[in-house]
């Protein structure tokens, strides 16, 4: 029987008096490519801030590949990790940011043998190699050494995929990696996302592209005020939802 | 595909006519008259008590040219001292550690409270309050034996020098967005490794103009350290007056020099300004 890669469980997170997050529990499978839908505020981009622990949880419980995340079990009481255990758990998910956070400093081949080479420790020249080749597969491979600065919103954002690829996930979280684009721009993200999807890597995108959740999601998640309110297959939940909310935030959108 | 509809009459083609250069009197006006000031200080200069022979003839004098040697050993060094305490200071500052942070703010309090003239004046006399200093078992020595001019005024410099320094690379790291600490975070890195890979990178562009300006304000800040007998270039002009009475000749020549130094730094800090400012250009390469 398989396990679920991420599993989340009763999970809360407030920021002050905001309730981000309600008792949110969702499995995610391996393989698995899933869209977060929901208006600004509906708790989406937290939960997927929450899974790389950038966000850490009030209560609750989120566990990747079996192992809890940021607390270990003791004698019936919670130990909060050092940062050293954090960012070994943080390896195993990429994270793709709104706004790409490429480091300004670097181009893009040193963007994405940073992590390899001064986290994990890595050889340099099969770093070097593996992000030639990343940089083949996100359609970049001339732009090796422009910086940032030099590329286009697209680009960048997808130099940022390869950037989380390079650290070897099991996860990748999108968090609306084509909200800070140019419209002209969003296809050749997406068109990145979707050959990565087919390839098999487990996804959590939350985005409003709602074409390419009914193209590629093997589930769409509605989220309202800090919870999750319906789930199921795209054509399901987006072409015939059950919830109010859920058409009512679909009507507003199309 | 339609023909352009006709343009309307009435408004004449201007493409071959240029835009006349302006008279600009009143520039021409305030530069002669600035001129003309200019020349009644110099005048007044050549007439007054000064014998411009001694200026010539100390300015290259050897005890002066020590004595600049010095001002610049120290100056380099006090800051270089300052730089890495002001960067230790600030990341303890910005640390979630609260033990840490008062620590900093508390280091920031109080050699930024006190006049830097004293806190040289204390430094030299320490030996005054501990005779003998050293490690208890390991080794010792007198205190007089040990803090000399040279490491009094280091130390008085550079602790000053860093309290503020911590500031302006306090401010440099929050000039950093938010995201480039998020990213770091997102490949593994911890708190000091972002730091030191990412944040402070990024943060030395910012700070560049400000150190800049503590530098050459640190140039000009050893010459405090004449108080305790340091042997920068005023405290050798003055040892000169002292015998020759030429006071103001050699004030001229420490003043000269100073202005030269300062005159050098500037390009120098531009050059470092160009190479911190990797990838912020976008078509530079």
């Amino acid at each position: 029987m398989t396990k679920p890669l991420v599993a989340i469980r009763s999970v809360a997170k407030n920021f002050g008096e905001f309730q981000a997050l309600k008792n949110v529990s969702l499995d995610v499978w391996p393989g698995e490519v899933m869209c977060l839908i929901g208006a600004s505020g509906s708790g989406k981009t937290t939960l997927l801030r929450c899974i790389n622990q950038l966000a850490v949880i009030d209560s609750g419980g989120i566990w990747l590949d079996g192992e809890l995340l940021g607390v270990r079990e003791q004698s019936g009481r919670l130990h909060r990790l050092s940062e050293r255990e954090i960012g070994r758990q943080r390896l195993k998910t990429g994270m793709v940011f709104q706004r790409f956070n490429l480091f300004p400093h670097k181009t893009a081949l040193e963007n994405i043998i940073e992590g390899p080479l001064q986290v994990q420790g890595r050889k340099s020249d099969e770093v070097h190699a593996e992000a030639i080749e990343l940089l083949r597969r996100v359609g970049l491979s001339a732009k090796a050494d422009s910086y940032p600065a030099q590329l286009s919103g697209g680009q960048q954002q997808r130099v940022a995929i390869a950037r989380a690829l390079a650290m070897k996930p099991m996860l990748m979280l999108f968090d609306e990696p084509t909200s800070a684009l140019d419209p002209e721009l969003v296809g050749e993200v997406l068109a990145v996302m979707k050959e990565l999807a087919k390839s098999g890597m487990t996804m959590m995108v939350v985005t409003h592209e709602l074409g390419f959740a009914r193209e590629v999601a093997d589930r769409v998640v509605y989220m309202d005020q800090g919870a999750i309110v319906e789930q199921g297959r795209a054509s399901d939940v987006l072409g015939a939802p059950r919830e109010e909310r859920t058409k009512a935030f679909l009507s507003a959108v199309i | 595909m339609k023909p352009a509809p006709a343009l309307a009459e009435g408004f004449p083609d201007l493409s071959g006519m240029r835009i006349a250069r302006e008279p600009h009197w009143f520039r021409w006006l305030s530069a002669a008259l600035i001129v003309l000031v200019l020349a009644a200080i110099a005048r007044a200069f050549a007439n007054g008590q000064i014998e411009w022979s001694y200026v010539s003839r100390f300015i290259t004098a050897k005890v002066i040219l020590e004595g600049i040697v010095n001002t610049m050993v120290m100056a380099v060094l006090a800051m270089a001292l300052g730089i890495f305490l002001g960067i230790v200071v600030a990341i303890m500052r910005l640390s979630p550690n609260p033990v840490l942070k008062t620590v900093a703010a508390g280091y920031t309090w109080l050699f930024r409270g006190t006049p830097l003239i004293l806190q040289l004046l204390l430094w030299f006399n320490l030996a005054l309050v501990f005779p003998t200093i050293g490690i208890p078992g390991l080794w010792s020595a007198r205190a007089v034996d040990v803090m000399t001019p040279f490491l009094a005024a280091l130390l008085g410099l550079g602790i000053n020098q860093g309290a503020y320094t911590s500031e302006v690379m306090r401010a440099g790291m929050l000039s950093v967005d938010i995201g480039q600490y998020e990213a770091a975070q997102a490949i593994g890195m911890g708190r000091l490794r972002a730091l030191r890979r990412i944040i402070l990178p990024q943060a030395m562009r910012v700070v560049i103009p400000p150190l800049g300006n503590e530098f050459i304000g640190m140039v000009k800040a050893t010459s405090l350290a004449s108080v305790i007998q340091y042997p920068e270039v005023l405290h050798n002009a003055e040892n000169i007056y002292y015998a020759n009475s030429r006071v103001i000749e050699l004030l001229i020549v420490a003043g000269l020099w100073y202005l030269l130094v300062v005159s050098i730094l500037t390009p120098l800090q531009m050059l470092l300004e160009r190479r911190f400012a990797r990838g912020t250009l976008r078509f530079a390469r």
